[in-house]
């Protein structure tokens, strides 16, 4: 028999992916690392949790439904691999495990649907208990109807600081602040691209204003400068855009500066990756509908890059169009030139959103030596710019190989951005010139005790 | 055009303990690696600092490294994590063990002794080990270091004690006029009377190109490694097999991860120069480190890595003067047990560079071993 289409990841890009192949008449492989379908943006609370789609989903309850809708329909017709890691990917095969067990998957064409994780720019204290990741914070509160804190400070920038902050108000926190270090002036200079969806930003601004009539305090320009605590959080110090040093007590930070593209697997599928100046990361190349720099590799989604759930959905069926039409399966011109089009101003909107809610790259810079950047290794900065400066090391790579940054569980997928713009800042160089980390299997941690399929 | 004494092709750990030995020795310098110091096969192994399993003739070369090994900070400033705790070669089957007898037997009038255990000794002293263990030979002064670490340390060693080290310089040609051997590279011209080739898995090119061709193919070691866990094996340990699958080594690194590799080689390429590890070989591993330390079971792995390593027909490398051209020297093809040897081989090829003898034997290493054989065949 021969071997199937495999798509990775059941969020809106790999549903509607394996959505598109199934309309073919395929029976494709769906593999998912979670237990359930939809993603992290739609993600499904636990069984036994009775909340309505618009108390998880607010403003996108409609789509999550339909979402869900369309991946529980597809289920008889696919070959559905729920909590299942790609660790690895080897002659067009992939190396999965599943309770125990570690097999070979070989595909005929690869479709990487596997999002994006929250971008972090490390401050001193951001490793006490306490702080977590923006989009850690709304998965606790998404799927385990929980808080980070009572009184919680969210610290970053980009759209989901606010659409966090508001939600946790919702949820009953008492939000201490929301603090962004983009200045005001970039969201206005970025309003001719956001305009290609207007009514993205009105929500944005909605968000704003429920968020300022709740009484919480929101500044923009801001600098980060430490989270306080003995054994967990106790304060967020800051400057504001004037230069003031403030002090808010608060019993959780959340924290995030926009997303970064789960790239790991097309790495190990051997793709040719691109340093993208706006996203300021390296993203693996691809056409417009996904097809990837290696044959029968296709990325969709915020893997691929971040244009949200909305583009998502087109891109991954997009991509099983071109997985199809690359197959010898007859698709219709029309339905990929239609994809293509609706994506166009979705992709215009991320510029935008590069725009107004920019990495705040000149951070690194200004970190105190002492601070953890490596926190599965507990690499300091100063180790980091050591390994740069006396140990010579030109990029990341060879940074780690001295330094161990990027070297422990998380295989650099917490540190790498803000690792390279570290090491660029020290040595005096441009962020692309300190290349990126090479992937290594595992993806993430396999266990010893994994028993080889036969 | 820069002229120094010695040129040296290829900067691994071989071509940066000879740089620094040299420069001890007063001659001049200049160190040419393609890439970054290191980043090959010195940088990718396993990271052992073991004499036993060696071959018998070779142990005189290995005691003098592991004497160098316990002098890094004072030599060259860094201790490269050299961590001398003691290595174990673990036996399972009976033939296994008698052939660790007659190795411990056979080692001590070259200078390395080795303790047998076996037995209730053997659970005493090695708490850790699998119960099924027959035998482990004990090396009490062997250990291991970081590769990573290592011939980069050297390197820079090399350039405080006046040393000329060039990175990213790939050498285009090399031509031998009446007195000098002149390097074309891609970042400008060196000249020098005498010339050592370590460059590795692509060493064998070089020689040919001196009309001394080689039998030596490039693989990859198959490394990986787990989280970490609180510190407890001392002892690097590898399971004796003649099985190859069975043929398992590992280490716990101080920070509490447990470095492992062995069985099945990769391939790998000299002309992308990397070496694609199997993730098959890792799956192939984990019951076997699992059967040499079953507290393995509990962990994860978290990451694995390979590298281009050059091995020799004969399973031993290329070491001493050329047989055909005058001032022209060799060291390379360690084949994946060239780390401990390193500090060794730097001192001692710097020795025969500047006196023309050694303390140590190497004959068995010179070239010209192939020269019947290979030269007439090919």
């Amino acid at each position: 028999m021969a071997a199937p289409v495999v798509v990775v990841g059941a969020g809106p890009a790999g549903i509607r992916a394996a959505e598109r192949l199934v309309e073919a008449g395929l029976c494709p492989v769906l593999v998912e690392e979670g237990a359930r379908d939809g993603g992290q943006i739609y993600r499904r609370q636990p069984p036994g949790f009775t909340r309505g789609p618009e108390a998880l989903y607010g403003s996108e309850a409609a789509k999550a439904t339909a979402l869900h809708a369309a991946a529980e329909a597809l289920r008889p017709r696919l070959d559905w691999r729920p909590e299942t890691l790609v660790w690895a990917v080897r002659d067009g095969a992939l190396l999965v495990h599943s309770a125990g067990r570690g097999e070979s998957l070989p595909y005929a064409a690869l479709i990487l649907a596997t999002g994006a994780t929250d971008r972090v720019m490390p401050l001193p204290g951001w490793t006490l208990p306490g702080v977590a990741s923006l989009g850690g914070a709304q998965i606790a509160l998404k799927a385990q109807a929980c808080t980070i804190g009572a009184r919680p400070v969210f610290l970053g920038t980009g759209p989901l600081l606010y659409l966090v902050a508001w939600q946790y108000v919702k949820a009953g926190a008492a939000v201490q602040a929301v603090l962004d270090t983009s200045p005001f002036a970039s969201r206005v200079a970025a309003l001719p691209w956001m305009m290609a969806r207007p009514a993205l930003v009105a929500r944005g601004a909605a968000y704003t204003m429920a968020l300022r009539r709740a009484g919480v305090r929101i500044a923009t320009g801001v600098t980060p400068i430490a989270v306080e605590g003995e054994d967990r959080v106790a304060a967020l110090r800051w400057r504001d855009a004037a230069g003031r040093d403030c002090r808010t007590d608060c019993d959780a930070v959340g924290l995030g500066y926009g997303l970064r593209s789960e790239t790991q697997l097309a790495d190990l599928a051997r793709c040719d990756f691109a340093f993208d100046a706006g996203a300021r990361q390296w993203l693996p190349v691809t056409d417009e509908d996904g097809r990837a720099s290696v044959q029968g590799v296709y990325l969709a989604g915020d893997g691929a890059q971040v244009r949200g759930a909305d583009a998502a959905e087109l891109a991954g069926r997009l991509a099983a169009c071109a997985a199809l039409r690359d197959l010898g399966v007859a698709v219709d011109e029309a339905e990929m030139v239609h994809l293509r089009r609706r994506l166009m101003p979705m992709t215009r909107f991320r510029r935008g959103l590069e725009r107004a809610f920019p990495w705040p790259a000149h951070l690194a810079a200004a970190l105190p030596d002492e601070a953890l950047v490596c926190r599965c290794e507990a690499i300091t900065a100063g180790e980091l710019r050591r390994a740069g400066g006396e140990y010579g090391a030109p990029e990341v790579n060879r940074a780690k190989a001295f330094s161990r940054t990027g070297m422990g569980r998380c295989q650099g997928r917490m540190c790498g951005p803000a690792a390279a713009e570290i090491l660029a800042a020290a040595r005096g160089m441009p962020i692309e010139a300190a290349g990126r980390l090479r992937g290594a299997a595992p993806v993430k941690p396999l266990p010893v005790l994994t028993e080889a399929a036969p | 055009m820069t002229a120094a004494d010695v040129a040296i092709v290829g900067g691994g750990l071989m071509g940066a303990a000879t740089a620094f030995f040299l420069r001890r020795r007063g001659l001049s310098v200049v160190l040419l690696e393609r890439d970054l110091v290191g980043s090959h096969a010195s940088g990718t192994n396993f990271g052992n600092v073991r004499r036993q399993g060696r071959f018998l003739p070779q142990l005189p070369l290995a005691n003098l490294s592991r004497e160098i090994w316990g002098r890094l900070p004072d030599l060259i400033g860094d201790d490269a994590e050299f961590l001398p705790s003691g290595h174990i070669r673990v036996a399972f089957r009976e033939a296994d063990a008698a052939r660790l007898e007659a190795y411990a037997r056979e080692a001590r009038p070259h200078g390395l002794e080795l303790e047998l255990v076996s037995g209730n000794a053997l659970r005493m002293r090695f708490p850790f080990l699998s119960p099924e263990a027959r035998m482990a030979s004990y090396s009490p002064h062997d250990g291991h270091a970081n590769p990573r670490l290592a011939a980069p340390a050297f390197a820079r060693a090399a350039r405080r004690e006046g040393a000329i080290v060039h990175e990213n310089a790939e050498v285009l040609s090399i031509t031998k006029s009446a007195e000098d051997f002149l390097v074309e590279t891609s970042i400008g011209r060196f000249r020098a009377p005498l010339l050592q080739v370590s460059a590795g898995a692509w060493g064998g090119r070089l020689a040919a190109a001196f009309g001394e061709p080689v039998p030596i193919t490039p693989h990859g070691p198959q490394m990986a490694v787990t989280e970490p866990v609180r510190y407890r094996i001392e002892p690097v340990m590898g399971i004796a097999s003649e099985v190859v699958e069975e043929g398992v080594y590992l280490r716990q690194v101080k920070r509490g991860n447990i470095v492992f590799g062995g069985g099945v080689r990769s391939e790998a390429s000299l002309d992308t120069k990397r070496a694609r590890l199997d993730p098959l070989n890792t799956l192939r591993q984990l019951p076997q480190v699992a059967r040499l330390l079953p507290a393995m079971r509990a962990l994860s792995v978290i990451r694995s890595w390979s590298g281009v390593e050059g091995y020799m027909r004969d399973d031993i490398p290329v070491m001493g003067p050329s047989a055909k051209v005058a001032g022209l020297f060799y060291a390379f093809g360690f084949c994946g047990h060239g780390f401990q040897l390193g500090p060794g081989v730097g001192a001692t090829m710097a020795e025969l560079i500047a006196t023309g003898g050694t303390g140590v034997p190497i004959e068995p290493f010179h070239i010209s071993r192939f020269a019947t054989a290979e030269g007439n065949t090919r």
